[in-house]
């Protein structure tokens, strides 16, 4: 797998709802080798602040386009937020090993469960295009936190939210949700990105119910290409990158 | 006027390189990483992620943290040993025709830097060995490269068992750098490597906790550059030996800086993260320069610092 160093071209750079903004760009050779789970490596300006890159998830791909999906949370991704169509980001991509479908997880009769939780939606729309139409569960606090639950319904997927208050579909955890669906019917694998507490409890669930589960990881990174080893996770083989041998891992490998 | 064509070759001591660009440990992984983005050949030396004699694992997360202009980092050397290094980094490392210096570290004793430097003595792909006396992560009170005496002595015993072009990486946290530079010299060193992070700190307020779960960690990146600067330039008119210069570059201007304090060669670090082919176009910008002010060897630029104009 090839990474490329590129300044690309903002196609276009827009709200989506709140703080959530959409950044679609150009690169052909980035669409051409992007999986699922994949990230890219944004340098928001070309000054020393801020220093470094910030890491986002592939949300979509279509022909030489990328729709990026983030929110903004600090000062990289507000500058982020500025930058307007018709410029050239330097990026790097695709980062990461993505999620792992190409095999198994496309047959027909194949059962996979996505479960998101707040910005967690990002990559796995992306994912969801590249499954036999998964079951899509999308948690939030409330009702306006639910995010992408139309695009997940373009792509023809049975969707079921979950808000802690109530506010729109299951009333509680969507973690919650996915145990009492566990009881209702078999699936044959999770896939999950979101906070690390959901993560976690995604993780369990999983494990009790013998079901394999991929969950995407976020982390704090310096590089993003795996030699300042400073995004690591304990996993039972030690610290292992979540830049360059995540952001994907298996919940059975994880020691968190 | 006719162009003139730079000569970017120097010298460390018994060493001598194609250009004076080089990369910092612990910022490049061990080359292979960057082969996406940059002919590795090109580079004037690459310096290895430090080795150590057992295994280590590193500190706990999180690790890295940004600050204004720079990063923190407390990675804690995590590193596969000698054997798996020499055994699976060494064969892609020797494959370049690139000077390889190896960066060494003691965890326990100091006699792990002898075992070290007798397993690298032995391979002729190993063109110089880099003494790290100065992680500032490895939770000890006192560094090496904190005492003079210390110093001397560290470089002075690995010294007896190595024809190998030595260098001695110091650590900015002292009193007198040029004190410490004077005893690296003094032991045998054939270069110094100038400067290692600076010792930092940094809180995340609304946790009340530490950014870092180490707590503390080194300070990298552009904000350090003029303590880097000062500290080549101090050091540069006390010793004799050879000075890489390091801490901060991002760029050809930075790097022009080092060169114009006194380094004979520079170390790009945490830029690598940033940049990762920056190393290439600095390079490419010291020809330029040297073209520019009509240049031919880089020892017409190397500590040629005046004084203000009045």
């Amino acid at each position: 797998m090839k990474t490329f160093q590129n300044k690309v071209k903002i196609i276009s750079n827009k709200k989506y709802q709140d703080n959530y903004w959409h950044l679609v760009f150009e690169s052909s050779l980035i669409a051409k080798n992007a999986l699922a789970g994949q990230f890219v490596n944004i340098k928001v300006n070309t000054g020393l602040e801020p220093l470094l890159r910030r890491p986002i998830s592939i949300h979509q791909v279509e022909a030489n386009k990328i729709k990026l999906f983030y929110q903004i949370l600090g000062p990289g991704t507000q500058i982020l937020s500025t930058r307007k169509s018709g410029e050239y980001l330097d990026l790097i991509g695709p980062l990461g090993n993505g999620f792992t479908y190409s095999k198994t997880s496309k047959t027909l009769n194949s059962k996979n469960i996505l479960i998101a939780g707040g910005m967690g939606v990002a990559p796995l729309v992306f994912l969801a295009k590249k499954l036999q139409k998964p079951l899509v569960l999308i948690g939030a606090r409330t009702k306006k936190q639910i995010l992408c639950a139309s695009e997940f319904k373009a792509l023809g997927c049975k969707v079921q939210l979950a808000t802690d208050d109530g506010s729109q579909g299951f009333k509680g955890k969507v973690t919650d949700l996915l145990k009492l669906i566990l009881t209702q019917d078999k699936f044959s694998e999770i896939f999950s990105c979101g906070p690390t507490a959901m993560l976690k409890a995604v993780s369990a669930i999983a494990q009790n119910n013998k079901i394999n589960a991929q969950l995407s990881l976020e982390s704090h990174m310096a590089c993003g290409i795996g030699v300042c080893l400073g995004c690591v996770v304990s996993t039972k083989s030690g610290y292992q990158r979540v830049c360059k041998d995540g952001p994907v891992f298996s919940a059975q490998e994880l020691t968190w | 006027m006719v162009k003139i064509k730079p000569n970017l070759s120097v010298n460390l001591g018994r060493l001598e390189l194609k250009n004076p660009v080089m990369v910092a440990s612990g910022t490049f992984g061990y080359a292979e990483e960057f082969k996406d983005f940059m002919d590795l050949k090109k580079l004037g030396a690459i310096v290895t992620k430090t080795i150590t004699l057992k295994p280590r694992h590193g500190n706990i997360p999180p690790r890295t943290c940004e600050t204004p202009a720079g990063m923190l980092n407390s990675i804690g050397l995590e590193n596969p040993g000698i054997d798996k290094f020499l055994q699976e980094k060494l064969p892609y490392l020797a494959k370049l025709s690139v000077p390889i210096i190896v960066s060494i570290a003691a965890e326990e004793n100091l006699d792990e830097f002898l075992n070290l430097t007798n397993r690298l003595d032995k391979i002729d792909t190993v063109a110089a060995i880099e003494l790290n006396i100065s992680c500032p992560n490895l939770q000890k009170n006192k560094l090496v490269s904190q005492d003079a005496k210390d110093t001397f002595e560290l470089v002075s015993m690995v010294r007896k068992v190595t024809q190998k072009c030595l260098i001695t990486k110091l650590s900015p946290n002292v009193t007198s750098i040029s004190e410490i530079a004077i005893a690296a010299q003094d032991g045998g060193s054939d270069a110094l490597a100038l400067i290692n992070t600076l010792s930092g700190m940094s809180i995340d307020v609304n946790q009340r906790t530490p950014k870092l779960g180490a707590w503390v960690g080194g300070l990298s990146g552009a904000a350090i550059r003029p303590v880097a600067i000062k500290m080549v330039w101090e050091s540069y008119n006390k010793i004799k030996i050879p000075i890489i210069g390091m801490g901060g570059i991002m760029d050809t201007q930075s790097a022009l800086e080092f060169f114009i304090a006194g380094a004979t060669a520079i170390s790009v670090g945490t830029a690598n993260f940033i940049n990762p082919k920056v190393s290439l176009e600095i390079i490419l910008g010291l020809k330029q320069y040297m073209v520019e002010h009509n240049i031919q060897n880089l020892d017409n630029l190397i500590g040629r610092l005046k004084a203000c104009k009045e």
